[in-house]
């Protein structure tokens, strides 16, 4: 039952890629609400499998890859709807789509659903470590996502070449200031969860803290570089995206090696 | 009683013939006085265009020397430049004319504007009768229509408005924008103005002339700056204008670099205006500097212009859905009036089958 919302959601948030790939063909780009009601829509269904799961393990559903890779797009759904109208950002949702159905797309067909064979008790303190890290991954998801918007528009407009997504983007300006504003909010929330982590009980395995405090270093400079005004908008732009990608091998290296599943 | 378009247009008539029949005051009354029982008349630069309903036909000729503004005494035919559509055709084509798709900068929405204009003007007059109003009110929906599902509008086609296009995609809002125009052409004089209207308040002219530059800078309500400072504005404005008669390229990777140093994160936006260049090409490639030549922003303008070329399709479809739910419209009135003979009124105003 629970995979099927799953699937559901899935098709939500495909529509929006479909729908977004058929206009951007026609030429007749316009971010409407359908995106943002198919996102809506994919997220109440992911809302509802993370519900269902959590009550049948009667704790946070962070057990496994699976449920970590759930939780990470539910975080990227949520931010995007938190962030997205906030910023006028309408059209993020036709780049947050395509990341959120490759990740449940991904979750839904590898064989990464195992089941603990045994009932791990609940730890308040792991649990909120495990989701404030993966709301931060959100952020940093997110972050990504305008970089990629910043780096298509500024390409366009550095070669001349204007195609009927640039009239729908943001402005240069607007963007970097959402990206900033993502980085930060990724940060704090990545933040909080590395030092709650500590406060777990549980003894720390070595790797997954150096990992962690790499992934966490990298977007401190980023963000000193960006206050110092040491980086280019289009480098911190570039940057989100490497460390989006560093923090999602990360992530999947702390849930695939750890002896406990559910520590990300 | 049937409907018809009688006009010519910038696709059949060059400029002089077109002021030929521009029509004039008393061409509504004319029409009329020759059998059109309602008569429009729409004029703009590109075209002169009378739309007309009339129990029987009106031939061109004496439509044309209703709007000729001078009649020879020579015997003459009036008809030769104009093209004439009837009913469905007529409909369609000013479906066609009011969404932009016959005008010489395609999905430009000026039209519209201009003919709404002339349907008030005429409805003011008395010359619009049951028929028209339903026809130009249609028209107007369908306008409408096309510029909302299609991107026929999209994008700017002339030199100003592709600037601020470009600025807003750089910047968003402009009144926080710091603006140097350099040079005191005309081109840059109404690209500063349409920047001007766009919100910039921060606007600074350099001219080698300083006479020049602070007469510009009191048209556009800016201030003059020293043509010995203009590079060191470089460090605080947004924007630069460049349109100087300088034989060698003023800007240069070289000497513009110092004033980048401290503004990383802040892009600056070059619209270099001036045959032969003033800045140099290479510019384009430094860090957060968006360099636009006369040649790129025609470019632009081109683009934009096949972008509207490519969505004609699309607004050809949803004007011949209107069409034909237009003339389906009309013969579903007639049909219903034919049922209640009390109704003559609205059988009066509908437009037969066979005549649309």
């Amino acid at each position: 039952m629970d995979r099927q919302l799953l699937i559901v959601s899935t098709l939500c948030f495909l529509a929006a890629v479909v729908r977004t790939i058929v206009a951007l063909r026609a030429g007749i780009f316009r971010p409407g609400r359908f995106n943002f009601l198919a996102i809506a829509l994919g997220f109440i269904f992911q809302t509802a499998f993370l519900s269902i799961r959590g009550h049948s393990l009667g704790r946070c559903p962070l057990t496994n890859l699976f449920e970590v890779f759930i939780f990470l797009a539910w975080s990227v759904a949520l931010i995007y709807m938190l962030v997205g109208p906030a910023y006028r950002l309408s059209l993020m949702g036709a780049f947050t789509a395509p990341l959120v159905v490759l990740i449940q797309g991904f979750a839904l067909i590898a064989p990464i659903d195992v089941r603990h064979p045994v009932k791990v008790s609940a730890n308040p303190w792991l649990e909120f470590h495990a989701s404030i890290s993966i709301v931060a991954y959100g952020a940093f998801a997110l972050a990504c996502i305008a970089g990629v918007m910043y780096l298509v528009q500024e390409r366009q407009l550095k070669t001349h070449q204007l195609h009927s997504i640039f009239y729908h983007l943001p402005p240069l300006t607007d963007l970097f200031a959402a990206i900033t504003r993502l980085l930060w909010l990724g940060f704090a929330l990545y933040t909080l969860g590395i030092v709650s982590g500590f406060f777990t009980g549980r003894p720390l395995p070595h790797l997954q803290v150096v990992a962690a405090i790499a992934v966490w270093v990298l977007y401190a400079a980023i963000l000193q570089g960006r206050h110092l005004r040491r980086l280019a908008p289009k480098r911190v732009a570039a940057l989100c995206i490497i460390g989006f990608s560093a923090a999602l091998t990360l992530l999947w290296g702390i849930t695939f090696t750890a002896q406990m599943p559910s520590v990300p | 009683m049937n409907l018809f378009c009688v006009g010519l247009s910038h696709h059949t008539a060059n400029v002089e013939t077109r002021e030929g029949f521009a029509g004039h005051a008393e061409s509504d009354c004319l029409l009329r006085g020759i059998g059109c029982a309602e008569a429009l008349v729409l004029t703009t630069c590109n075209r002169v265009e009378v739309y007309g309903a009339s129990e029987k036909r009106v031939s061109t000729d004496e439509i044309a020397r209703c709007l000729a503004r001078k009649i020879d005494k020579e015997p003459h035919d009036y008809a030769v430049p104009f093209y004439r559509y009837e009913d469905t055709r007529c409909v369609q084509h000013l479906f066609r004319v009011a969404s932009g798709l016959d005008s010489m900068v395609v999905g430009e929405t000026e039209i519209l504007g201009q003919a709404k204009k002339a349907y008030e003007s005429a409805r003011a007059s008395g010359a619009v009768g049951p028929r028209l109003h339903r026809l130009f009110q249609r028209a107007f929906r369908v306008a409408k229509q096309v510029r909302t599902h299609t991107e026929i509008t999209r994008g700017s086609v002339s030199v100003g408005s592709v600037a601020v296009d470009l600025a807003q995609k750089i910047f968003g809002q402009l009144n926080k924008c710091k603006v140097l125009v350099l040079g005191a052409g005309e081109t840059s004089e109404r690209t500063a103005r349409a920047l001007v209207s766009h919100g910039v308040t921060d606007l600074r002219v350099s001219n080698r002339s300083a006479h020049r530059a602070q007469e510009l800078a009191r048209l556009v309500g800016g201030q003059a700056v020293s043509f010995d400072d203009w590079l060191e504005q470089c460090r605080e404005i947004d924007i630069l204008i460049t349109s100087t008669s300088s034989e060698a390229p003023l800007l240069t990777p070289a000497n513009l670099a110092p004033m980048l140093r401290n503004r990383i994160d802040r892009p600056l936006f070059i619209i270099d205006i001036a045959v032969p260049r003033d800045v140099d090409p290479r510019v384009n490639e430094m860090e957060g500097v968006y360099l636009y030549d006369i040649d790129s922003l025609q470019s632009v303008a081109a683009q934009s212009l096949a972008l509207r070329r490519q969505q004609t399709a699309a607004a050809e479809a949803i004007i011949a859905e209107h069409v034909a739910d237009f003339v389906d419209s009309i013969s579903r009135g007639l049909k219903r009036a034919s049922r209640t003979p009390e109704h003559t009124s609205v059988a009066d105003s509908s437009l037969r089958t066979s005549e649309l």
